[in-house]
């Protein structure tokens, strides 16, 4: 029983891991481009922003078991095979990448105008507002962005198992479920959760601690708790 | 050393225009410091941003230091390199400040020395020389978010000067600053100004501001520059309104049988003591009612309401007398008569 635990952990973690690593690099870049071509946006182009926005919105809605199988030609041609690990990485990735990029998208649209605008006036151009201001002044939101990501990939990767692909899900649904041996399900959920909230709390701190460094001034968010506070009054 | 020609920009959203500045020519000479105040949406902010080409004009020419950056702008909305070299050499602070809250304040002042491509050790060097300047190189390693609002806007200028710009923009410095600091920060523009010869162009919404440190102003309104000059020429213009919100008189005649005069120093003739010249003169009483009055230069500049006993006509004697000092004299209420005269 063991070596299957371990076996379907070390599988999940090297699906997740993966396609993490592909999903922000591909996230990354598009949620930029979705800010900077929007409206108003440094690079403004309506068109770019709705063909990318679109694309976005229909991978997103897509779910996962579906896009796995709609992809079956894509990963063969990548991988050269559709079972096992490496070929659930591909839908996986790609299933991830519109995700991180959304929030992406809404981490860089929290950085404020004013910053942009002072580079602008230093003659900075458009890939150093991006560089020195858009990527560093954000990194906290993407951070979290990225532990949201890696959650929601867990996830996703217990259906990888419809592929072979192993991982803690598909040692729940085939030994727990389809065999009832409720023991071994009860441990993977055990062991998901448990490696669900050290990731969560990697992700929170890292994000915590660069806010604190840098942080934003303190009164802002205490404004907001203040505000919320006499419209709780007043409702009252 | 800035000079704008028929500045004109509009802009369209969804079919509606609104015109921010309307044909805007704004002269501003080598080391002054000059100020644009105007009610907010009267288009200073359109204004400041057009003379680096944060916002692109509609129409019309700005010329910073002998360049004509309109021309360099190119066609696109993305500014080209030689756009961005002269940006480069104007700085700007802002109201809000802008600091990037992931970096240091050393770091912040570095960065648009890292834009212009300036090796580690140089960048350094003169990051801590302007933080010195300012007044802040014991916070070189403290961060913006524990900075009070003076000591930001401080690492602002710093940050502004690091391309040793000719030209400083500045948008609404201390809008968002208490009255003491807005005073420390002013202080701090006038004596860079004064050391490093630095143009100042400032845009705001505060008197105070103008009164304290602008050698010239213009008055904005509706996108269009109502009145404009040095601090003594508006002040020797009659009726400006400029001069009469910089100095401020008020005061009401005390009886029907009294003549109120506003008396306008600025040039030589200040320098005389004419109230009690003119009280000698002519024997008669004279009561201030109000006054704002200022030394800059070592001339006294300003204005004083006065009454003097007696009617209008009974004062044509004593009135002539001041004028002829060189004194700007109105008289309150003549102008109202003379309508009504005119109208019957």
């Amino acid at each position: 029983m063991q070596p299957l635990l371990s076996q379907a952990c070390w599988d999940t973690l090297y699906m997740v891991g993966w396609s993490t690593l592909i999903a922000v690099v591909g996230g990354l870049p598009l949620g930029i481009l979705l800010v900077l071509t929007d409206r108003g946006g440094l690079l403004q182009n309506v068109l770019a922003n709705k063909v990318i926005g679109q694309i976005v919105n229909i991978a997103r809605s897509m779910p996962f078991i579906i896009l796995m199988v709609a992809l079956m030609t894509f990963t063969r041609w990548i991988t050269g095979t559709t079972i096992g690990r490496e070929a659930a990485i591909v839908p996986l990735a790609i299933g991830a990448i519109p995700f991180f990029a959304r929030l992406v998208e809404t981490a860089v649209r929290e950085v404020d105008g004013g910053l942009v605008e002072a580079v602008q006036a230093m003659g900075g151009n458009t890939w150093t507002v991006v560089r020195k201001v858009l990527v560093p002044e954000s990194l906290p939101s993407l951070i979290a962005s990225t532990t949201t990501t890696i959650v929601a990939l867990i996830g996703y990767s217990a259906m990888a198992g419809t592929v072979g692909a192993g991982g803690l899900g598909d040692i729940a649904i085939r030994y727990g479920y389809q065999r009832f041996e409720t023991e071994l399900m009860w441990i993977t959920v055990a062991i998901l959760a448990v490696v669900i909230s050290l990731i969560q709390f990697a992700g929170d701190y890292a994000a915590r601690s660069l806010h604190r460094r840098g942080g934003r001034s303190g009164p802002a968010p205490k404004l907001r708790l203040l505000k919320a506070s006499t419209a709780t009054s007043k409702t009252v | 050393m800035i000079t704008t020609t028929g500045l004109t920009k509009v802009y369209r959203t969804r079919g509606r225009e609104v015109t921010a500045l309307d044909g805007v020519d704004l002269h501003v000479r080598e080391g002054e410091v000059y100020g644009v105040i105007g009610q907010s949406g009267a288009g200073k902010s359109s204004l400041i941003r057009c003379v680096n080409l944060l916002e692109r004009p509609t129409a019309g020419t700005v010329t910073v230091a002998g360049q004509d950056l309109t021309a360099l702008a190119g066609r696109g909305p993305r500014a080209g390199r030689e756009l961005r070299q002269a940006r480069s050499r104007i700085g700007m602070v802002f109201q809000h400040f802008n600091l990037l809250s992931s970096r240091t304040v050393q770091d912040n002042v570095e960065l648009p020395l890292e834009i212009l491509g300036n090796s580690g050790r140089e960048r350094s060097r003169k990051a801590l020389e302007l933080l010195d300047l300012v007044g802040l190189a014991d916070k070189a390693k403290a961060y913006p978010a524990q900075l009070s609002g003076g000591q930001k806007q401080r690492v602002g200028i710093a940050r502004a000067l690091a391309g040793d710009p000719k030209v400083l923009l500045s948008d609404e410095a201390t809008s968002a600053l208490d009255p003491e600091t807005t005073r420390s920060i002013l202080q701090l523009l006038r004596d860079l100004n004064r050391q490093l010869g630095l143009t100042v162009l400032l845009i705001t919404h505060e008197m105070d501001v103008v009164k304290t440190i602008c050698d010239s102003a213009a008055l904005m309104e509706k996108g269009r520059i109502v009145e404009s000059g040095t601090v003594s020429e508006l002040l020797g213009t009659p009726g400006s309104e400029l001069a009469a919100a910089l100095f401020p008189v008020g005061g009401e005649a005390s009886g029907d049988d009294r003549t109120v005069l506003d008396v306008t120093f600025h040039g030589e003739a200040a320098t005389q003591p004419v109230i009690s010249q003119l009280s000698r003169t002519y024997n008669i009483d004279i009561s201030i009612l109000g006054a704002a009055i200022d030394t800059v230069g070592g001339l006294q500049i300003g204005r004083m309401r006065i009454e003097l006993p007696g009617r209008y006509e009974d004062n044509v004697v004593p009135i002539g007398f001041l004028r002829e000092q060189g004194l700007q004299i109105d008289v309150l209420g003549r102008e109202a008569l003379l309508v009504k005269d005119g109208a019957q």
